[in-house]
């Protein structure tokens, strides 16, 4: 065995890997107060504001190693460091539960199954960066989460776990929920503050970041709903437990997701670095049929071709990237051979048309409106080799030209499927017809 | 001032009243007969949504009422969106503004029973597309239809979060997950009878529920 296996655990296999995150997830009544409270609940909530510091809480997160869930993976102690000094203003803890990147549904289930561990990760953060406020933005169609939410925030303040002076710690904290309704873009941080604030929820343009200038102008920090849950067991078990699991560039444990061709699909709580491979066949019990490709993180990030080299990639932030994707999410999609890769990035395609803001020029023009209609023209078999190559220029002029990353999320997936499957976009325009041509899906 | 003067013509024999007059004439009938403040006998909740939100922030508050009338009344009308711009302190043109960004709010009144079908990657690698032709089929409307007795509304909707267990079929509130053709038959017939069966819960993946999707190949429904 290599030498870090002994050190620091980087497979679910490793004898003293447990689940923490998704423990309670799926057990009958494990979203009401009594369960949280009899396995522990709040008790890390207490420590955090009785015996340590704010300054510790949050060297105990970044000493943790832990990294953003949401998907861009910045270190979350040193977001929550961000925030300036207090000068009076009212400061906010916000949480981004707007999931809704396709291939991703980890927060769901927490919120439906697990909303204390929330709550929980909410009143360390506050008190952390010295908000007295939170906020849970949860996206409008996850409504059992939100009405379990609800029911969770008023036991817990029933209980003292919200209000005046926690645990006789002289700190108080509140939550107030909010419903999104039907919109992707919200999961972009600055778009949810403006959804929030009940404007059209178009992104701001950064700086200022949130610590500055957040909800309402006031200074705020926006974490994803498993990075506060993380930090409820790094409070409670420490920043070295944490650290123990993961590899040099990730640390921790995190919540998976497998979805498409697979035999087991469904979220699954692996240490940071395990393998492309484990979790596939291990845990998601393989492809259905012949897989061709997956995709790592959510429908934003690159595909990969379904080969040895992708599948033992460590699920790490830096391992995926030195093979031009992204983490993510950790939302991985598996495509299986006969379907044609065209019309599944057109599926795509069509989702980001329909979810661009109409902010800014190159999104309103290239992804929903110009993208969708260049596939649709493939499709119909129409399209030409000059077809193909107008969408590759029009990919090179989405990278980094648009105002939010949305237009990047649509071009970074459209320009991995011309990398490795340009064949099937060829066969498409010289035959006028798909390579793979199966229109049945749906199970009897 | 332009109202009145549409209501002082009413029935002024010989004078044909402008195009404008009429107009104002319905507008005001209309408004006499319908508007009966959402709010009016909702002080509490109205008092509860208000009382979330700083003074300093009270538009926050235009999509929590946005989302009680449209719960209410299946849709968000003209008159609510005048009613909450008038609480909130706002022009209509902003609530309305606000209102059209988002997917979930709809002008037009939905059908007692709101199908909406995911119809991303993992849903369709699932069969999201054939289950949207039976249901246009079955239903006989399209994407962002109604039918004439108000029953079905079907609405083609981006990912749910349901990719776990795909298909999912969203029935106003609830989530069906992992939909068979033969349980999408099952429920169409619940529907159809005017019952919305419990919705399926299902996981897939760690601490999959107890009832696997087997038990349930019949159905749930009834």
């Amino acid at each position: 065995m290599d030498a870090p296996s002994e050190e620091r655990i980087t497979s679910r296999h490793h004898p003293r890997y447990r689940v923490t995150m998704y423990e309670h997830v799926g057990v009958e009544g494990a979203w009401t107060l009594d369960y949280y409270l009899g396995h522990g609940g709040y008790d890390a909530a207490r420590k955090a504001l009785t015996s340590m510091s704010s300054g510790e809480v949050i060297d105990e997160v970044r000493n943790s190693g832990l990294r953003g869930r949401g998907g861009a993976g910045f270190p979350t102690g040193v977001k929550w460091s961000f925030m300036p000094p207090d000068d009076g203003r009212q400061r906010f803890i916000l949480c981004n539960a707007d999931e809704s990147e396709p291939g991703s549904f980890k927060d769901r289930y927490v919120l439906e199954d697990d909303p204390h561990q929330l709550i929980e990760g909410m009143i360390i953060a506050g008190f952390a960066i010295g908000a007295t406020k939170g906020v849970i933005y949860v996206r409008g169609e996850y409504l059992l989460g939100y009405q379990r939410l609800q029911a969770a925030v008023a036991d817990a303040r029933r209980a003292g776990h919200l209000g005046p002076d926690l645990y006789g710690s002289g700190f108080g904290f509140e939550l107030i929920l909010h419903r999104g309704a039907g919109a992707y873009i919200c999961g972009e941080e600055t778009a949810l503050m403006n959804s929030y604030e009940g404007l059209r929820a178009n992104p701001r343009l950064k700086p200022p970041f949130p610590a500055q200038s957040g909800i309402y102008g006031l200074p705020t920090t926006i974490n994803n709903v498993t990075s506060l849950t993380s930090v409820v067991h790094i409070i409670a078990k420490g920043a070295e437990w944490f650290s123990s699991m993961g590899t040099d560039d990730a640390k921790g444990t995190k919540l998976y997701q497998i979805s498409g061709a697979v035999t087991r699909p469904g979220v699954y709580e692996m240490p940071m670095g395990a393998s492309f491979r484990e979790l596939i066949f291990d845990f998601g019990g393989g492809p259905v049929g012949t897989a061709k490709a997956f995709i790592p993180g959510g429908s934003s990030t690159p595909m990969f071709p379904f080969t040895d080299d992708f599948l033992d990639t460590p699920m790490d932030y830096a391992s995926v990237a030195a093979k031009q994707s992204m983490l993510g999410t950790g939302g991985v999609i598996v495509i299986p051979e006969d379907k044609c890769i065209v019309n599944a990035l057109y599926n795509l395609v069509r989702f980001y048309a329909h979810e661009s803001c109409g902010k800014c020029t190159p999104c309103r023009e290239g992804v929903a409106t110009w993208l969708p209609k260049m596939y649709q023209k493939l499709l119909a078999g129409l399209g030409t080799r000059e077809d193909l190559a107008v969408i590759e220029d029009m990919v090179i002029n989405l990278l980094g030209t648009a105002f939010c990353p949305l237009a990047d999320a649509c071009a970074m997936p459209v320009e991995a499927s011309f990398k490795y499957f340009r064949h099937e976009y060829e066969y498409l325009v010289d035959n006028g017809e798909q390579l793979h041509k199966r229109s049945a899906w749906w199970a009897e | 001032m332009e109202i009145k003067s549409g209501v002082a013509d009413d029935g002024a024999a010989g004078s044909r009243p402008g195009l404008r007059d009429g107009w104002e004439r319905v507008r005001t009938m209309v408004e006499l007969e319908t508007i009966q403040p959402f709010f009016a006998d909702r002080q509490d909740v109205l008092a509860e949504i208000l009382g979330r939100y700083p003074e300093y922030g009270r538009r926050s508050a235009i999509m929590p009422l946005l989302w009680e009338v449209q719960r209410a009344e299946r849709h968000v009308g003209e008159a609510r969106i005048e009613e909450i711009a008038e609480i909130l302190g706002l022009r209509a043109t902003e609530v309305k503004g606000v209102m059209s960004f988002y997917s979930t709010y709809h002008e037009q009144p939905l059908g007692r029973f709101h199908l909406q079908v995911c119809s991303t990657l993992s849903c369709s690698l699932a069969g999201s597309d054939e289950m949207y032709d039976y249901l246009v089929e079955e239903l006989n409307i399209v994407n962002g239809e109604t039918d004439h007795e108000g029953r079905f509304s079907l609405q083609k909707v981006e990912c749910l979060g349901s990719c776990g267990t795909a298909p999912v079929l969203q029935v106003n509130d609830d989530y069906f997950e992992r939909v068979t053709r033969r349980r999408c038959w099952t429920l169409l017939e619940a529907l159809r009878a005017g019952n919305l069966p419990a919705p399926w819960r299902e996981r897939g993946g760690d601490n999959e529920s107890a009832e696997p999707a087997a038990a349930l190949a019949d159905g749930g429904g009834a």
